[in-house]
């Protein structure tokens, strides 16, 4: 009982955070930042904090992650970190040869007030970044918001990147949010099938779900291109899948680069699929393709045939906005009770969509999304309602052993299973994965605890 | 929109004449911002009639970060916004940061944005430029256009040729740029050639002389700026005029700043004609 101390009762805390359902806005801004073709993280910070965020993407990708850092030094710290930043990005350039180099700040040179835009110029003035490359930037101070804010800065920052030729190139910008390697390669098959031309970025895969070959690469083959994001400028519109995750650097598109854009749900589960295959469809000016019709009626199927399993179970939650909207939507499509939703990633607007996606529901739904919805407070209200199934990150496994509850690993971070890289829960396919693993872990525990006459051989 | 910010050594009279400019630039038909960047938070205590105005970071304090704009922006003298920045009490946290917070939230908020119809937006900022934060109002994208209240007190000079380093620094990379010194006369010797000598020496001008007059005081005193307190007053038309200058102005420079020694010269050879 590792969480024994957690109470029952529920009183109100002001301060305290305890096993936040969050981390740190410079995370999501290397993962981003890895899906840029040839691209080299770098973390304008001290040292403590580029290790951490490296190490934290490398437990849950199981990759190598490299990254440059500023080395803050007590003296940076006085006299600002400029200095640091220009001798790093040359020697960045010079030794290690990326196409691009994404810096983003720490906590701590933003409370210094260090000033990336004007930093990165005095580079480009001193000659410090070659022809041809690039520096991209973000600002992420952790203390405002989440990891997922500080993937959004930087997917705001590749945005930048875009270019107005004056010719459209006839292609549309899809900008996938923070989902797995796995589910960027299925959405850029999804858009295949349907015959629409895409830029994806960012576009982790082949990056972070790479094969073992025997030969190092520290920039591996895939990634979005810098010639594909200058072009971004001139796509026919842009697809943002999710509102935390990609809504800015679309909307920036759109105000500075006059590309039309849209913001849907990250396509997970069937409804938000068919949104996404719809809006691709009308783009294309086809009808949706044999090919894809079929994968989504094998994911009816599967839901048909098992709904008496999923029917009325209860389920917690612990996520980010993006995923856990989508996700709260297809659990209500099949009949699942979701109940209890904390994410650590501040917005009412959260709080207000998941209400609408879980009205029609017959009992309560708890949901609270600011710095003190933590898994503390999940466990709480399992505790006062207990749940059939948990789904989220690796740290729910503790909720998970002390209340004997299931657990779908499912989210960011995943630090003690494997899979979540190579196969997708986005799409349709990605649909019947995420079944398979609710059913799996639903049926398992049934053939646990049935007693022996109401144990079955077919299920 | 101009956005415009007055930096200076502090008590040299920043907010009282940033906000009597700005009185003279409503007078005119503008329609203005004044965005407080000091954490004691009395910029624009003249234009909006003493009341105690809560500030950005009280705000965000007090009501998280779900934060409207009406809750941190007031009318003040001829429909003027009124902004105040605010910070930590004295001797904690980050003063600095508190800008940076704050500058951001009014852009996410869309302040500046052009349905507002703003002329101009004017930051007044504290004392020095102490760190990075107290700079944030001349990143790129944000002011581009520098006024620095001096007279001709040694170390009002000092400040400003101090302040002219920073401004240089993001001028170099940025658009912003120096549109003049404002003297905000202390009845010093030989005050006005002096300034407008160093004006040129740092390769600018001196845009407004605003002589000494205790009219300043009363208003205060009134909480109203000499505009609004008696329209008449010799004073309010110095103001006007400041304002006619800055509405005019069409000269923006990157600064030379001094050597400290070629400034003591300067106040040397003034100094020793005045004797």
């Amino acid at each position: 009982m590792l969480l024994r101390h957690t109470p029952k009762e529920i009183n109100e805390r002001r301060a305290l955070t305890i096993n936040p359902a969050k981390t740190c806005q410079p995370i999501g801004a290397m993962y981003a930042a890895l899906g840029v073709h040839g691209c080299l993280p770098h973390s304008h910070g001290s040292q403590g904090c580029c290790a951490y965020h490296r190490s934290a993407l490398t437990r849950h990708y199981k990759e190598p992650i490299s990254a440059g850092t500023s080395s803050f030094t007590e003296g940076a710290s006085v006299f600002g970190g400029q200095a640091n930043l220009l001798q790093a990005i040359d020697n960045m350039f010079t030794v290690y040869e990326p196409e691009v180099v994404a810096v983003h700040t720490t906590c701590l040179s933003e409370t210094i007030g260090d000033d990336l835009p004007q930093i990165i110029d005095k580079a480009g003035k001193d000659g410090k970044i070659p022809a041809g490359k690039h520096v991209i930037y973000a600002n992420t101070p952790s203390y405002v918001g989440s990891h997922v804010t500080g993937f959004s800065n930087m997917v705001k920052g590749m945005a930048r990147m875009a270019e107005s030729g004056g010719h459209k190139n006839g292609k549309v910008n899809v900008i996938p949010g923070w989902v797995e390697p796995a589910d960027m390669e299925e959405i850029k098959r999804l858009a295949g099938l349907i015959g629409v031309g895409i830029i994806l970025f960012p576009d982790t895969s082949g990056i972070l779900n790479g094969p073992l070959s025997g030969e190092f690469k520290m920039f591996p083959e895939g990634g979005v291109t810098i010639e594909q994001l200058k072009s971004a400028g001139d796509s026919i519109g842009t697809l943002a899948l999710g509102e935390w995750c990609s809504a800015d650097a679309a909307r920036y598109l759109d105000t500075n680069n006059k590309v039309p854009c849209r913001v849907l749900d990250i396509p997970i589960g069937l409804k938000a699929t068919d949104r996404f295959v719809d809006a691709l469809r009308i783009i294309a000016g086809v009808s949706v393709p044999e090919e894809v019709t079929h994968e989504r009626g094998q994911l009816v199927d599967m839901i048909s045939d098992m709904h008496q399993y999923f029917y009325h179970k209860t389920v917690a939650l612990a996520g980010d906005p993006d995923q856990l909207i989508a996700l709260t939507e297809f659990l209500v499509s099949i009949d699942m009770w979701p109940i209890h939703i904390v994410s650590g990633t501040p917005g009412k607007a959260f709080v207000g969509r998941i209400k609408e996606l879980t009205a029609d529901l017959p009992c309560q739904v708890n949901v609270k999304s600011d710095r003190n919805a933590d898994m503390f407070l999940l466990h709480q209200w399992i505790k006062q309602q207990p749940v059939d199934l948990l789904i989220g990150n690796s740290y729910l496994k503790y909720i998970s052993r002390d209340e004997d509850i299931p657990l779908v690993r499912w989210g960011f971070p995943i630090l003690d299973r494997v899979g979540h890289q190579y196969f997708p829960t986005v799409g349709y396919k990605g649909g019947l994965r995420l079944l398979e693993k609710i059913l799996t872990a639903i049926l398992d525990r049934k053939d646990r605890d049935d007693t022996e006459q109401a144990f079955e051989l077919v299920m | 929109m101009r956005k415009i910010a007055i930096y200076g050594k502090g008590g040299i009279g920043k907010s009282t004449t940033t906000q009597n400019t700005v009185a003279g630039l409503a007078e005119m038909g503008k329609k203005i911002m004044v965005v407080g960047c000091d954490p004691k938070a009395d910029s624009t205590r003249l234009l909006l009639g003493g009341l105690a105005q809560k500030s950005v970071l009280d705000t965000l304090r007090e009501e998280g970060e779900d934060v409207e704009l009406e809750d941190i922006r007031r009318s003040g003298f001829m429909e003027t916004w009124c902004v105040e920045s605010g910070g930590p009490e004295p001797g904690v946290g980050c003063a600095g940061r508190g800008i940076i917070t704050s500058i951001n939230m009014l852009e996410s908020l869309g302040a500046y944005e052009e349905s507002e119809g703003l002329d101009y937006a004017f930051y007044d900022v504290l004392g020095d430029v102490v760190c990075g934060g107290f700079a944030m109002p001349i990143r790129d994208g944000k002011a581009q256009e520098i006024y620095i209240v001096c007279s001709g007190e040694m170390m009002a000079m000092y400040a400003a040729n101090n302040i002219c380093k920073g401004i240089r620094k993001y001028a170099e990379s940025g658009g912003v740029r120096l549109g003049g010194l404002i003297c905000n006369s202390r009845n010093v010797d030989n005050e006005s050639e002096m300034i407008q000598e160093l004006a040129k020496k740092i390769g600018t001008q001196m845009i407004y002389f605003v002589p000494r007059d205790n009219d300043v005081q009363r208003a205060e005193i009134n909480r109203q700026t000499v505009i609004e307190w008696n329209p008449e007053a010799p004073q309010a038309q110095h103001y006007r005029n400041l304002a006619k200058a800055i509405d005019e102005n069409q000269m923006f420079v990157i600064p030379n700043p001094l050597e400290i020694e070629e400034l003591e010269q300067l106040l040397l050879n003034y100094g020793l004609m005045a004797a």
